[in-house]
This record gives structure tokens, C-alpha cells and sequence, in this order.
């Protein structure tokens, strides 16, 4: 799923080059012109493709990392530079 | 005035905001820079969204559309749906773990720690500082630009010199002092909320404009079938004949009008007799102000008295008609080959002649509610200054030549939003998420929100170009794209609503600005002081006082620089990104490739600021239009040069490109060749694989 997710994602950015509404002018309900419609489309797979990101790419167990490991390295003061 | 009311009182909310945020502040730098990592989805989605867009999302977006089209979309917003979404998840979930982990508040904290190197942070810190500056300033600037605009008129004698409006210096430190006093008082807690409000305000206000405007040109059909008929380019990526040919026919007569003002101004060839001028009136059907000399032109062609012009002669007139610098020393071809539209754009132009519009037209400026002709009402308003520069350069300037979208620099552009992978100011935002979970709802949602924003002001821009009212075209050729949106919304909304879209604008201004001088004053803290003066010199109290400090500074200063009115720092826009961007290859080796070492990634920072340093200065510190690295053609490789016609068939590509690719060629070349990182800090970053 990790790499059907990231196909999708490489995908977008092939349709992104929409070379085959490079000159046409024909308005979707006669009034959005297709290469904006198309483009429009484009922003709302990104946010379906992204979905499936957050769903199945996503990485494991990052709050409880954070969780476990914050408060002793930071008492500690091991960080460099890090806000005091 | 009614204007200028309703944007005072949105003024007056946002402080009430900042102070209410500021009352949960819990006193420890932590919560002053980071909110004590409490900021939910919600937040965190406008937040990141109210960043990342600018003044440029409203205003811009509905200019560049108005210049080149539908195209913009693709290019600028769907583009960055993808990749501003990939670094929220690639690089901000990565980078808020390592900031919990290891209490990073900047960016510079980091790298200094991920790459083993104390000394990256010098050479970074003036890099990133120096990227942020022209990006703050054209926020300080667009909103002192914006306040004039709006309260055009509402003086009766005094700012005449500004159209009886607020002047821009007023304006720009209104709008200072109020994003001060919330950042001031707020910290990033003050600041979260202010961008959430604010980009909540700025996107219901674009789609109540967007109803409003298209109801006034007679219904979305309508609009957009009047852009069909008119100018048709408008609606897709290439040129439409029918736009082709009445360009060739209105550039052709402009080029009649330069050389006769050369022959007559310059060169002093002839002078028209009074029967000549009478004849050459009479037989001309005005159609513009200034059209007698048009009249003349059309007289002198028709009768053979342009005949003795040299090329050169042409060549040095249609430049000077077009108010652009004469090269020096003039190329071999200057005597033989007649220069082309697109080649005469490459000469840098001298913005400021418009300004002889004020003595020129000096008789009809006046304040915009007194008549022009007390005895004659019906010859209309006085004009402001900004009417008269408009009449200037559609008078006197060529005519616009229809511009289709090049693939390959729709193709490249996609390089631009990396930026955001590496803005100081987002990072800072991304270390405020309350949990990794956090980052969802940005990275989803953003892609639709810049759709929700930029459709309608993509569509608003591309109906301006045909717009006409009582007859006549809403807009001259010429006419400064950034002042569409607003200028539609003053013609066609009422005052009420003016106000507010103007406060809308100026919320997507601020809602930038608030994050970047907090993020500023967050690295003269961290980076230089706390880290060179040593852990444990000051208290926690001592960092939050010397934050707030190092904020008031740099508004003062950022403020100090807007009132030289660096009118160049607005074509700086794309190539400050360009810089962040060149720099992206840094962030993602840094979290995805354990073999990246210290010299290597010293090697990707110097030569993205070398190669954006030589790039920047072929392009005559941006001034050249439309400057791109081509490929193929006579050269392999080259850099549009000034008065340069580019060969059908030469690939043209952003300049950001190469600047990218470049980084991280050398990056990954360098890292190869050198030592590989020590364990401990491979194994820090990558406990996974370390196991």
C-alpha cells in the first residue's frame, strides 16, 4: 500500500503537466474554463492522494517516541542549542 | 471613510485577539515561541495555511491571471497543493519529532546537532536572514500600498501628493505596530490565533467577492463567455489567433507613434505644418487621450515622412517610446536588424518615467470627488496620480502581446514550493503541533484550501481582462496587476464591502508577516545569543525579554528599510524562494540519508547561494523579464541575456531548476567522497536502522 500510495503521489505530478488542455478553451458548466477545471480536479486528488497517505504511509508510534523520550533528554540537557 | 472605519475596527479585533492569547501565556520561552507545543489540527491547519499564503494568495493570485490567464493555477496553486502537502509529512512530522525529542525551537538548532557542526549555523544564519528580509518587506510595503488604495479621497485637502488618502509610510506602521503588539504580547500562541482568524476572514471574504463580482458582470456564464469573445487566450495556455492578430495590428501602430516622436522629438527629421496636423485630425477617429499624436503618426507613415529613419534609428525609438534603457555599447545587429517585441522586454524599463505623468496630466489631478469641469459635470471626476501614470502607460507604452504559458517553465516551476520546506518561520510553526497526529488535517486539507482561495481569484482575474462597463473596458492596457482585484471591488462593491475585502487582504499580509518577525526575533535569541553566550547565563525570563526585544528591532528596522520604497524588492518575491528551495535538498538528505556528512552538506549551502548569487546577477538583480536558463538552440546551455530573442525550439526553464538539481548534485558528490558521520549522531537521527 506504502508504494501504490507513493505511485499515486508521482502520478499527480505527471498529470500535473496537462499538455493535452494546452489550448483548448471549452467551458465546464459553460463557465469554468477546462484547463482551471482540470487543475481544480488536480488540488482535490492531492487532498484524496494525501488522505491515503495520512491513512496508510503514515509512521508508527511518533507521539509515543516523543512521549517516552522528551522529558529525560531534555533534563538532561543533552540537546545543543535547544530552548532552555 | 466608511473604508477606512471597518478596517480600524478589524485592526482593533485583532489586538483584542492578541491580548485575550496573550492572558494563557504561561511565561516560559517555550510557550512565548513554541505555545508549549499545544497547537491542535485545527490551528495547526490555519496557521500553516494562513503562512504560507500571502498577500499574493488574494491579490496576486487574481493579477497574475489578469497578465497571463487560467494558466497561473496550474503553475503557482495546484502545484503547490502537492508539494507544500509533501513537506508537512515528509519533512514537518519528521522534524516536530526530532524537536520534541531533542528541544529544538529553530531550524539552526537542528542542523547544527544533525550534521555534528557548530560552525553551519554561521553560515547558515546570514542566508536565511537574508531570504526572510525582502519577503518581510514586501509585506510591510503591500500593506502600506493597500491602506492608500483603500482610503483614497477620504481626506478633503490634506496627502494630496498621496491621492488624499493614508500614505503608505502611515499605512505600513499601522499595520507594524498592530502585528507587533499581538506578537509582542502573544508569542506563537497569540500569533496561531490571529493567522487562524485571520485566514478564516480572508477566505470567506474571497468567496462573498467572487459572488458579489460576477453577479455585477451579469452571471458566471456571462463573464466568462465575455473573455471568450474578447480575449480568449485568457482561458487557456496558449495564444488564440484571434488575439494574435489585433495585437499585431496595435503594435504596429505604436511602433508608427515611436518612430514619430523619435523623428520629431529626438532626431528633429520634420515637423508637421498646422495644414498637415489639421489634415492628419481630421482624418483620425480618436479613440484615447493623446490620440492627436497618434493622429500625426498614422499622417507621417501614410505620407513617407518616417522613410529616412535608420534601423538603428527605429531600434533607439521603440525603446525610448517604451521608456527602457538604451544598451550600451549597442549590440552588432543594433544597425541591421529591427528589434522584435520580445527582445525590446528584455531592456530594463524606467519605471519611474510614468512620473512625468504628474506634470503632463498636472491640470487634472485633483481630489477624486471634485468635478473635472465644474461647468460640465459630465466630463467626469479629477483624476488621482495613480489615474494619471495609468493613462501615461497605456498611452505611451507598447501594446501587451498575448503570452501563451511555456511548458517547460510550467514543467520547472514545480521546483518553487519546495521553498516552503525550508522557511524558518514554517519550521518554528511545525514545532508547535500538539502531536505528530497533529499534521494530518494540514496535510489533507491544504491542497483544498488553496483551491477554495485561488479558483475564484483566478476566474475574478481572468474576467477583468474583458470586463466592460458603461461601454468602456474596466481596465487600461497597462494597468498594475496587484490593483485589479481591489480596484474591481472599489468600481463594483460597496463601500462596506470594500472595507472589508481590504481588511481581508490585509489579513493575509499579516497573518506572513506575524510568524516571520517572530521566527526572527526566535533566531537572534537561540542562535546568537542563548548559544553563544552560554547555557545557563540567562534565566528563562531573561530569553523571553530578550526575544521580545530582538522582535521590536527588527519591526523598527524592517519598517526603517520600507520607507526607501525598494521598489525592486517586489520582483525579488520568486527568487527568495527560489534561494529556500535551493536549500531543500539539504533538509530531506538531512532526515532521509544517513550517509549525508558535514562537508557535503556545506557543499549543497554554498553552492545553492552561489549559483542563486550568479543567477541572480544574469538577470540584472531580476530585472530582466521572464529570465530563464535555456537549453539547446545555438549554445548548449545559456541564461536569457538582455535584448535576447529566443530560438523556437530552445528549452526555457526556471532558474530554480538548476539551482535545486545543482544543491544536490554537489551534496550527495561531496558526502560520497568524505567521511561518513560518526555513530552517535547516525544513530540519533536514524535509531531505527542503527539497531
Amino acid at each position: 500500500m506504502k508504494y501504490f500510495v507513493w505511485g499515486l503521489v508521482v502520478l499527480l505530478i505527471i498529470l500535473h503537466q496537462d499538455i493535452w488542455f494546452w489550448s483548448d478553451r471549452y467551458l465546464v458548466f459553460g463557465f469554468i474554463p477546462i484547463g482551471l477545471a482540470y487543475h481544480a480536479g488536480i488540488s482535490m486528488a492531492a487532498a484524496f492522494v494525501w488522505f491515503l497517505a495520512t491513512q496508510f504511509t503514515w509512521p508508527k508510534g511518533l507521539d509515543d517516541i516523543v512521549a517516552e523520550e522528551s522529558s529525560p533528554v531534555e533534563a538532561a540537557g543533552e540537546s545543543k542549542g535547544g530552548a532552555q | 471613510m466608511i473604508e477606512m472605519m471597518i478596517i480600524f475596527a478589524y485592526l482593533a479585533l485583532l489586538l483584542i485577539l492578541g491580548i485575550f492569547a496573550s492572558r494563557l501565556f504561561r511565561g516560559t520561552s517555550q510557550d512565548y515561541m513554541l505555545a508549549s507545543h499545544s497547537i491542535g489540527p485545527f490551528l495547526l491547519l490555519m496557521s500553516l495555511f494562513g503562512t504560507t499564503m500571502t498577500a499574493f494568495a488574494l491579490v496576486g493570485s487574481t493579477g497574475e491571471a489578469y497578465k497571463e490567464g487560467i494558466g497561473v493555477y496550474g503553475m503557482l496553486a495546484s502545484s503547490s497543493g502537492i508539494i507544500h502537502s509533501l513537506c508537512f509529512f515528509l519533512l514537518g512530522v519528521k522534524l516536530w519529532t526530532f524537536g520534541r525529542k531533542y528541544g529544538y525551537t529553530t531550524q539552526i538548532q537542528y542542523f547544527r546537532d544533525r550534521l555534528d557542526s557548530d560552525k553551519i549555523g554561521l553560515l547558515l544564519f546570514p542566508i536565511l536572514v537574508s531570504l526572510v528580509i525582502p519577503y518581510l518587506l514586501i509585506g510591510v510595503m503591500a500593506s502600506g500600498v493597500v491602506m492608500n488604495s483603500v482610503t483614497e479621497g477620504a481626506f478633503t485637502s490634506t496627502f494630496a501628493e498621496y491621492d488624499y488618502g493614508l500614505p503608505p509610510w502611515i499605512g505600513s506602521l499601522i499595520i507594524c505596530v498592530v502585528v507587533l503588539i499581538y506578537v509582542f504580547f502573544g508569542g506563537m500562541r497569540g500569533t496561531a490565533w490571529a493567522n487562524t482568524f485571520q485566514t478564516a476572514v480572508f477566505m470567506v471574504l474571497g468567496i462573498i467577492t467572487f459572488w458579489i463580482i460576477s453577479s455585477k458582470l451579469g452571471g458566471v456564464d456571462a463573464a466568462s463567455e465575455a473573455v471568450a469573445e474578447r480575449n480568449p487566450s485568457k482561458l487557456m495556455r496558449s495564444v488564440a489567433p484571434a488575439d494574435e492578430e489585433r495585437y499585431e495590428k496595435d503594435y504596429a501602430a505604436w511602433q508608427t507613434l515611436a518612430q514619430y516622436n523619435f523623428a520629431t522629438q529626438d532626431a528633429k527629421l520634420f515637423t508637421l505644418s498646422p495644414e498637415q496636423t489639421k489634415t492628419a485630425y481630421d482624418e483620425f477617429k480618436p479613440r484615447m487621450p493623446n490620440w492627436q499624436k497618434r493622429a500625426e503618426a498614422v499622417y507621417a507613415k501614410k505620407n513617407g515622412l518616417l522613410n529616412d529613419l535608420s534601423i538603428a534609428q527605429k531600434n533607439e525609438a521603440l525603446v525610448l517610446q517604451d521608456d527602457r534603457q538604451l544598451p550600451e555599447p549597442r549590440p552588432e545587429w543594433w544597425d541591421t536588424v529591427l528589434l522584435d517585441h520580445e527582445s525590446l522586454e528584455q531592456y530594463p524599463r524606467d519605471e519611474a518615467a510614468q512620473f512625468n505623468a504628474y506634470e503632463m496630466y498636472g491640470a487634472n489631478i485633483g481630489h477624486p470627488a471634485e468635478d473635472l469641469d465644474p461647468e460640465n459635470p459630465a466630463a467626469g471626476k479629477k483624476w488621482t496620480r495613480k489615474k494619471a501614470t495609468g493613462v501615461y502607460r497605456a498611452t505611451k507604452w507598447a501594446p501587451e502581446a498575448p503570452v501563451g504559458t511555456d511548458p517547460w517553465q510550467f514543467l520547472t516551476y514545480i521546483f518553487v514550493p519546495l521553498s516552503v520546506g525550508m522557511f524558518p518561520h514554517l519550521f518554528q510553526h511545525w514545532l508547535t503541533a500538539k502531536s505528530a497526529s497533529s499534521f494530518k488535517l494540514p496535510v489533507v486539507a491544504h491542497p483544498v484550501f488553496i483551491m477554495i482561495v485561488w479558483v475564484p481569484c483566478v476566474l475574478v482575474g481572468v474576467w477583468a481582462t474583458s470586463a466592460v462597463i458603461d461601454g468602456k473596458p474596466l481596465f487600461p492596457p497597462h494597468f498594475p496587476a496587484n490593483a485589479v482585484l481591489p480596484a474591481m471591488v472599489k468600481q463594483m462593491t460597496s463601500p462596506v464591502l470594500t472595507g472589508l475585502l481590504s481588511a481581508g487582504i490585509l489579513a493575509a499580509i499579516m497573518s506572513s508577516l506575524d510568524s516571520q518577525f517572530l521566527c526572527l526575533g526566535t533566531m537572534f535569541t537561540e542562535d546568537v545569543m542563548v548559544h553563544y553566550g552560554g547555557k545557563g547565563r540567562y534565566t528563562d525570563r531573561q530569553v523571553v525579554i530578550m526575544a521580545r526585544t530582538f522582535i521590536i528591532l527588527i519591526v523598527a528596522l524592517t519598517y526603517f528599510f520600507s520607507l526607501y520604497e525598494p521598489r525592486r524588492v517586489f520582483q525579488l518575491g520568486v527568487w527568495t524562494f527560489s534561494g529556500f528551495s535551493s536549500l531543500f535538498p539539504l533538509v530531506f538528505a538531512s532526515l532521509y540519508w544517513k550517509r549525508l556528512t558535514k562537508p557535503g552538506a556545506y557543499a549543497c549551502i554554498l553552492t545553492a547561494i552561489s549559483l542563486w548569487t550568479f543567477l541572480f546577477w544574469k538577470s540584472d538583480f531580476a530585472a530582466i523579464a521572464n529570465f530563464s536558463i535555456n537549453f539547446g538552440g545555438e549554445n548548449l546551455i545559456g541564461v536569457t541575456q538582455p535584448g535576447q530573442r529566443i530560438e523556437t525550439g530552445v528549452i526555457q526553464t526556471q532558474p530554480v531548476m538548476v539551482m535545486v538539481l545543482g544543491s544536490a548534485l554537489i551534496m550527495v558528490l561531496v558526502s560520497l567522497v568524505t567521511k561518513p558521520p560518526r555513530k552517535e549522531v547516525v544513530g540519533r537521527f536514524f535509531p531505527e536502522e542503527s539497531d
